[in-house]
């Protein structure tokens, strides 16, 4: 008994040991470890951007912004998060995020209001587009504007889907839903909650409609049974701004290389690009570079 | 169908054709899981082999949080990392979110009771005999605990298994901590869902390739260190 009672307690204190020294190499391997992975020396700096997602997955961050950033500022390191704006903006309120890309201009406004911010600039627009199936039963083709054109969906109660995730997109449709006199509720009006390829995905699979951003629909457009069906009227106007994050609200924000990125986008070679991006693989451009609307209805309207 | 055949087809062209960002991510994916997986099992061995081996107050309980964890579900995970490593959180000033460590620290902590759970289980069973037995024959408290381990070889493989499988195979949390950032954070599984929303079917299905040759690698690996271990005993 004696030695059973041995084996149990060395084994277990042994182990116990074992934990603990484990644990003690790890607390004093995990900084080293940390060290060698953000670089060897220079400690870099880090600018974390949350944007919308169509500007993400549309590749313009990624062609376009990051390696102009990159020649403006080659010691910071950028995270982009594609978060949808509403998201975006709840990162910037709490001081999560240094830089903003953001396309809803009332949550905007509302969020410049709180001092969360200390610069807003429009950056770029384009048109959002009702998309739907080929066959166009609501009629949409026909309206005037895209009120008239989501009374028509509701009136026959077809299909729509929307995303319902507080995303500029969606913000932008419930405008254009007040717009029409439409409470849009029942079975004909399918919420996601996800980003704008997955509810692309599912309107094309349910051959509904939807409110989509041209560059997000464009770039899906191989791969989906939906076709574009009503734009370019002022009221699916989209424009796309740079939030800086208040540095004097949230000490952590790195407010300079936010400074950085906002120049990056509004200078003239950065507008220059967004004009030109996309034009080689779709045939027409997905951004229109902001030329002089400051102050125009679109952006500041709250 | 030709959707998916030619999504097949061009899957194949980009991983033959030395397509370096999908390695790229695909490395990313190994070694996160893989540096996760070898701090759980050195921690969540030993911890699991101290839990069937010992009585004291409140064993009951923490064998019953052990279990659970074992199920915790990996978005709520990544949501309690995310709170603790976020910028205003209480060790924000690390600047670990968003971070390849973040990544593992989630993983860890989805594969530690994974572990600690299936070896504890493992050692419980091993009889009281054989451990007199083994204290009887003189073995000193390293050699002891070696032994015992040897015995529970094969539930320990499995727990490995598990655990990796468990991690590699996680999108919900390391989406979360990790934020799926292109050359910083993209793993398999978040590259899978990103590269499936913008519609670059073959992509993703090249990615999926590649995760479940490891996923299913992995396991044939293990599966025949544990039965070569079968023939000799």
């Amino acid at each position: 008994m004696m030695s059973a009672q041995h084996a149990r307690g060395s084994a277990f204190r042994l182990s116990l040991a074992f934990t603990a020294a484990a644990l003690i190499g790890l607390v004093v391997l995990l900084p080293v470890l940390a060290g060698c992975g953000s670089g060897s020396a220079v400690k870099r700096d880090q600018l974390i951007v949350a944007t919308t997602t169509s500007l993400k997955d549309s590749g313009l961050i990624d062609n376009v912004v990051l390696p102009l950033f990159a020649k403006a500022a080659p010691n910071v390191t950028v995270k982009v998060l594609a978060v949808g704006s509403g998201e975006a903006m709840a990162m910037g309120a709490s001081g999560e995020a240094d830089v903003l890309f953001v396309h809803s201009p009332a949550d905007e406004a509302v969020f410049m209001a709180a001092g969360n911010g200390t610069l807003r600039l429009p950056v770029a627009t384009n048109h959002f587009v009702i998309v739907g199936p080929g066959g166009d039963p609501a009629g949409v083709k026909r309206a005037a504007s895209a009120a008239e054109a989501f009374a028509a969906i509701a009136k026959r109660a077809a299909t729509f889907v929307t995303r319902g995730d507080e995303s500029g997109t969606n913000k932008k449709e419930l405008k254009i839903w007040a717009a029409a006199g439409v409470q849009p509720a029942g079975a004909w009006y399918v919420k996601t909650g996800q980003g704008m390829g997955e509810t692309l995905r599912i309107a094309s699979e349910k051959q509904g409609y939807t409110l989509t951003d041209l560059a997000t629909f464009l770039s899906l457009k191989d791969t989906l049974d939906l076709v574009p069906l009503f734009t370019g009227s002022q009221d699916l106007k989209n424009v796309y701004s740079v939030i800086i994050v208040n540095q004097d609200k949230f000490p952590k924000v790195n407010a300079a290389a936010a400074e950085q990125m906002a120049q990056v986008l509004v200078s003239a070679a950065g507008q220059k690009a967004i004009g030109a991006y996309g034009v080689d693989k779709y045939g027409k451009q997905l951004f229109t570079p902001f030329a002089g609307a400051l102050g125009s209805e679109e952006f500041a309207t709250p | 169908m030709d959707l998916i055949w030619n999504g097949i087809v061009e899957a194949l062209r980009l991983l033959f054709g030395g397509d370096g960002s999908i390695y790229e991510i695909a490395w990313r994916s190994l070694w996160i899981s893989g540096l996760a997986l070898v701090i759980a099992v050195t921690v969540g061995v030993p911890l699991g082999a101290a839990l069937a081996l010992n009585e004291f107050g409140g064993r009951r309980v923490v064998v019953a949080v052990t279990n659970t964890g074992m199920a915790a579900p990996p978005v709520v995970v990544g949501l309690l990392v995310s709170l603790f490593l976020t910028r205003n959180g209480p060790v924000g000033d690390l600047r670990w979110l968003y971070t390849p460590w973040a990544m593992v620290i989630a993983q860890v902590v989805i594969a530690l009771p994974i572990v600690m759970g299936l070896s504890l289980a493992a050692m419980q069973q091993i009889d009281v005999g054989m451990r007199q037995q083994i204290a009887a024959l003189g073995a000193g408290r390293l050699q002891g605990f070696v032994l015992l381990l040897r015995e529970i070889k094969v539930a320990l493989l499995a727990a490995v298994m598990a655990a990796f499988g468990g991690v590699i195979s996680e999108v919900g949390a390391v989406m979360m901590v990790g934020g799926n950032i292109e050359g910083q954070t993209q793993v398999l599984t978040t590259a899978i869902v990103q590269e499936t929303r913008i519609g670059r079917w073959s992509v993703a299905i090249a990615l999926s390739i590649i995760l479940m040759v490891l996923a299913f690698g992995a396991n044939f690996a293990m599966t025949v260190v544990q039965q070569q271990g079968r023939r000799r005993a």
